[in-house]
């Protein structure tokens, strides 16, 4: 909402500056955004008459002109504009006067002596009012030596407010008056909107079909106004400075009312309407051409059931409380009219404007709610304009509709607002601010009965009324409380580590985390899902950000792309983010991705460069997952490497994955080298046992290794598995520690070597304890693996 | 042979040897068993009795010197070596350390941990909640009926079947306070998405909400509360603040909070269009409607909540110009807040 300052201070004029003024509507809740002079600085230009003007004797296009500027000599001023001429009153720049592009001087023009300069609206940067060619045209009634900016009021300021959407009330410059007059009991004018008697009998029937989407229509023929009417210069510079331009002064007219009362209005060709005016539901194949050149055409049932329209015999004329439509609009043509002051409900108006991609100042308010009340007065209002300005003779208002029910009156409790505030404020002082506001108070043996202003249609429950309290005693004025209540330590789980203890594991094993978007292109997410649904947005940002994703893996994969698009050579990189497997909030876990790509270190002078493989992965999954033993099977992921990736368990349930990018991926990706990649489930990372104290052996434990060849397609984890299932009693723990293929071990089999620690809790293991366990270990391997013993 | 020679003799020959075996060698040649002063002393027996005692002292006066020089010789020798191996052992340490190199966490989650833990110092505990939500959680609940303009405020990612991608954390509030009586101190932090995307606007990003309901927390205290963060937040004691009127569908009273522009100490800077003024926080009092919506009594319960934009804050506090760095993932980038 942008408008004049001088406009709001004809209504109420507090005495406050310009930045007081704004900073009370800021603090109000009515945030200014701008405040812009309404016209560039100027110093030394008034108001002038050229009392002669002879040809210039050296130049054929410039003329001599004898200029009265309020002195008792005429100036001598040379002019060049073809418009000065003899009467004519205009903008004067004297000798010494700043404009805003440069300053007057003394001058000699071919040789004839200049006292100053006559301006243009340009030259002065101001709007060029009626398009004159030339100097400024000023009225024939302008006071000759007055100030310029005096008699144009150029010293104001354009104040842009940014309004809440509950605050219509205040989208009119009526509405801000009675704000800043409640803010600082000041009183405030009031609009004229006295009934015109109609001088002559003329009626065009209206007819409702959609009540409750319009509950109010108010209509008035008015004819015989003059064509060639203008619109007068102070309604045109108040619509200007309130970012609106002049058209046509029936328009320029209701564009006034809608500024001033805050009522759209709007204004037919009477010649060009047949028939009845009917508000209805737009139907089925209807097409309508609006003012701005757009077509608009419901060409689906539901979506024309879903607009209401004003119609005629002809089909629509305009987009109810939206837009007019260019057949039935008002011209230079135009000599009868028909008015229309209608109220719409919000329901019936809201998002239809968007849905046609327009935005009005109609649909504006119309969507915010606009007061019930209105449409009746602001006829009369726009009525006396336009005879005053337009001529013509109107007729009686035409007032059609069911109306509006009066809002009802709301209880307001002191005491209640003193517990939601918290402090101390009197009941005179709030039921004073609520007077301000225009509301009636009447006193209840236990509350005060409210009855809002009709412009306050957003006043609804009693805690709509405590905050007209604190917003006009001042946010400011209530005072800050520092913590207080009762404090009760919060419970702290220690089975549990928090994602912040999670992720500082993964920065100090050398990863960087990362947030990637949590969609994703199509492609990406189905190169990487392994579980759930697609799940495609309706209306995404862009397709590569089309879907949700249902794994980490993809965002990673982009991440490491965009680092070697930018010169990185290696990454470690990890991101904890929620999946997608369907749109039920049971099936967005929250998951950990690892990537590693390239050196497994930065490179250093210390250790032989070296890439990072499988086993790098697994170690920061072992670090992750500690003291929980890392358990693997073999399974197939979609976007991993088949023979280097395998499935996480945790107590021997799935959830996870860990491998290096399938080659098909990572050619395709453009990798040169494959990532290792870790996504699992977070919230097995999250549980931890507490620790429970288990007593020391006190008997030494002994270890003793084996190395065996098997089959080198057996898995580690299989003899491990033969070896804890068959329990050795005396045998503590097994781990491999060595596996070597190569030159004295058969092609397809390999050598492992494990260590075995061996521990009785009551004594100290004799030498034949230790043989039988050994070999009751070698014993098991051979029988479940055919693992031959290593001499 | 004299003894003063031999003195002389065993100093010279010390001082000519380079290492402790030479040394030992050399030592016996005097202290050994057949070494000369060794020698001498058997000698003494030769000698008539206050002769001997005299040449006695003499030799053993001799042989203390001797043994002295010894000793300090073996001292510098072993001095020298010592010298000579700390000298071989010495390494560059000015090169850097071997093995792994230490990552760290995004800009967004360290200043997430900032504020999680000033308000859990205030017994304030963390809330999550899903992100793909329903039109109940993100909208009606929060007192936003459909076609209400508040709706349009938000530009929604809708998902087919109605569903959606939440646009503010408030729905971790609603679940909170379905499944949990008061009093309520929670925060919700985590993603949030809007339909927008300019220099200024990610698609995705992240917020805190917080919400405190009981059956006093008022107005009052919402300014205590959010005035303490935000000069916690950005360790300024004295940062100024300031409420103004504002409207959410969820909360009234409702504000926005300013905080005086921390780039600028209020001069007037870019960042604060040259207000000397910072927008960041939206708060209010938790509407009615809202507490009927999760079934509790609006009369007995009240409380506040707001809810600020995580990337703002880390922008003000680490200076941070574009919006968009935050999830290009640039390491070069993310290193920095290591």
């Amino acid at each position: 909402m942008q408008f004049s300052e001088s406009w709001l201070r004809s209504l109420v004029n507090p005495e406050l500056t310009t930045q007081q003024l704004g900073h009370l509507l800021t603090m109000a809740g009515l945030e200014v955004e701008a405040i812009e002079p309404a016209a560039a600085a100027f110093t030394d230009v008034v108001v002038a008459e050229i009392l002669r003007a002879e040809k210039h004797p050296d130049a054929d296009r410039l003329q001599v002109c004898q200029v009265d500027v309020g002195e008792s000599e005429p100036l001598t001023i040379v002019c060049g504009a073809a418009n000065a001429r003899v009467g004519l009153k205009t903008a004067c720049a004297r000798v010494g006067a700043q404009l805003p592009e440069f300053k007057i001087k003394q001058a000699k023009v071919r040789g004839v002596g200049s006292a100053g300069m006559l301006c243009s609206s340009k030259e002065l940067g101001l709007p060029n009012i009626g398009g004159i060619d030339g100097i400024m045209e000023l009225p024939a009634d302008a006071t000759v030596g007055q100030g310029l900016r005096e008699f144009l009021d150029l010293d104001d300021q354009m104040i842009t407010l940014k309004l809440t959407p509950n605050r219509g009330d205040c989208l009119s410059l009526i509405g801000i008056a009675r704000e800043v007059a409640a803010l600082t009991d000041v009183s405030c004018a009031q609009i004229d909107c006295s009934p015109v008697a109609g001088s002559i009998p003329d009626l065009h029937p209206i007819a409702i079909e959609s009540s409750s989407a319009c509950p109010r229509y108010c209509g008035r023929v008015i004819r015989g106004i003059n064509p060639s009417a203008i619109s007068p210069r102070w309604m045109v510079q108040r619509l200007e400075r309130s970012g609106l331009r002049a058209i046509h002064p029936v328009v320029d007219i209701t564009n006034y009312v809608l500024l001033e009362l805050g009522q759209p209005m709007h204004g037919f060709d009477l010649q060009r309407l047949s028939g009845d005016i009917q508000v209805r539901m737009a139907r089925k194949g209807e097409i309508l051409a609006l003012l701005n050149e757009q077509s608009v055409e419901f060409s689906k049932e539901d979506e024309a059931a879903h607009v209401l329209v004003i119609a005629d015999d002809s089909g629509p004329l305009a987009l109810a409380g939206i837009m007019g439509g260019a057949a039935s609009a008002v011209s230079a043509a135009t000599c009868d009219i028909f008015l229309e002051s209608a109220h719409f409900a919000p329901d019936a108006i809201v998002g239809r404007a968007r849905r046609f991609g327009l935005s009005t100042d109609s649909s504006h308010r119309f969507e915010r709610g606009v007061d019930a009340t209105l449409p009746r007065r602001a006829m009369e209002r726009a009525t006396q304009l336009i005879l005053e300005i337009c001529g013509g003779q109107s007729g009686p208002v035409q007032e059609a509709g069911i109306g509006v029910d009066s809002f009802a009156a709301v209880d307001f409790r002191p005491n209640r607002a003193r517990r939601i505030l918290g402090f101390e404020l009197d009941d005179s002082v709030m039921l004073g601010i609520l007077a301000r506001l225009g509301m009636q108070i009447e006193k209840m043996p236990d509350s005060v009965r409210v009855t809002p202003p009709s412009h306050r249609f957003d006043i609804v429950r009693e805690v709509d009324l405590i905050e007209e309290v604190a917003r006009v005693h001042g946010y400011d004025a209530i005072p800050a409380v520092s913590l207080r209540g009762e404090h009760v330590m919060l419970p702290v789980s220690e089975s549990t580590r928090t994602i912040q203890d999670v992720k500082k594991i993964m920065t100090s094993r050398g990863y960087q985390e990362v947030i990637t978007y949590s969609f994703i292109s199509d492609e990406v997410d189905a190169d990487f899902r392994s579980d759930g649904e697609t799940l495609p947005l309706l209306n995404p940002i862009a397709s590569q950000m089309g879907v949700m994703r249902g794994s980490l893996i993809g965002g990673m994969i982009q991440t490491l792309r965009h680092n070697l698009n930018h010169g990185q050579e290696r990454l470690q990189i990890f991101e904890v983010g929620r999946v997608f497997l369907s749109s039920s909030s049971e099936q967005q876990p929250m998951r950990l991705s690892a990537l590693a790509y390239g050196a497994v270190h930065e490179e250093q002078w210390a250790e032989k460069a070296r890439l990072v493989d499988f086993y790098d992965l697994r170690a920061d999954l072992e670090a992750l997952l500690h003291p929980v033993p890392v358990e693997l099977r073999r399974n197939n992921h979609i976007a991993l490497h088949p023979g280097q990736s395998g499935e996480i368990l945790v107590g021997g349930e799935p959830c996870g994955w860990i491998g290096a990018l399938h080659p098909r991926l990572s050619q395709k990706y453009g990798f040169s080298k494959s990532p290792v990649m870790i996504e699992m489930d977070l919230s097995p990372l999250l549980q931890r046992g507490v620790p429970s104290y288990q007593g020391m052996p006190r008997f030494p434990a002994v270890r003793r290794d084996i190395a065996v060849i098997v089959d080198a397609k057996i898995e580690v984890k299989e003899l491990l598995a033969s070896v804890k299932a068959a329990a050795p009693a005396l045998l503590a723990d097994i781990n491999c520690f060595d596996v070597y293929q190569g030159q004295g071990v058969d092609v397809d089999k390999k050598s492992l070597a494990f260590n075995m620690l061996l521990q009785h809790t009551e004594k100290t293991l004799t030498d034949s304890e230790i043989d039988f366990t050994v070999a009751e270990v070698v014993d098991i391997l051979f029988k479940n693996h055919n693992a031959i013993l290593r001499s | 042979m004299n003894l003063d020679e031999i003195l002389k003799d065993a100093e010279r020959e010390f001082a000519a040897v380079a290492n402790l075996p030479v040394l030992d060698q050399v030592k016996a040649r005097y202290l050994g068993k057949s070494g000369v002063i060794t020698e001498q002393m058997k000698m003494l027996g030769a000698l008539p009795t206050d002769e001997r005692k005299q040449v006695g002292a003499r030799i053993n006066l001799i042989k203390n010197q001797v043994e002295a020089l010894l000793k300090s010789r073996r001292d510098a020798i072993q001095n020298e070596e010592l010298e000579r191996q700390l000298a071989a052992e010495s390494l560059d340490v000015t090169l850097p350390g071997r093995g792994e190199g230490v990552g760290g966490l995004h800009p967004v989650t360290r200043t997430l941990a900032r504020i999680e833990q000033l308000f859990a110092s205030i017994g304030f505990v963390a809330a999550d909640g899903p992100e793909i939500e329903t039109d109940f959680y993100n909208f009606t609940a929060l007192n936003i009926p459909e076609n209400h303009p508040a709706r349009a405020m938000h530009d929604t990612f809708y998902l087919d079947g109605g569903s959606l991608l939440r646009t503010h954390t408030s729905p971790v509030q609603v679940r909170y306070m379905q499944n949990n009586p008061p009093p309520i101190r929670i925060i919700a932090p985590g993603r949030v998405y809007r339909c927008d995307s300019d220099v200024t606007h990610t698609p995705m990003f992240h917020q805190v909400e917080g919400l405190w309901v009981d059956e006093s927390a008022s107005f009052a205290d919402l300014k205590g509360v959010l005035a303490d963060f935000m000069a916690r937040f950005f360790e300024r004691d004295n940062l100024p603040v300031r409420f103004r009127p504002s409207f959410f569908p969820f909360t009234e009273p409702s504000a926005e909070m300013d905080i005086g522009c921390v780039i600028c100490n209020g001069a007037g800077c870019r960042v604060c269009s040259h207000t000397g003024w910072l927008e960041v926080l939206g708060c209010g009092m938790v509407h009615p409607n809202v507490f009927e919506h999760v079934g509790l009594d609006a009369e007995r319960y009240q409380g506040f909540a707001f809810g600020l934009g995580v990337e703002r804050l880390a922008m003000l506090r680490y200076g941070v110009d574009d919006l968009r760095l935050f999830f290009e993932n640039d390491v070069r980038f993310l290193k920095q807040f290591a």
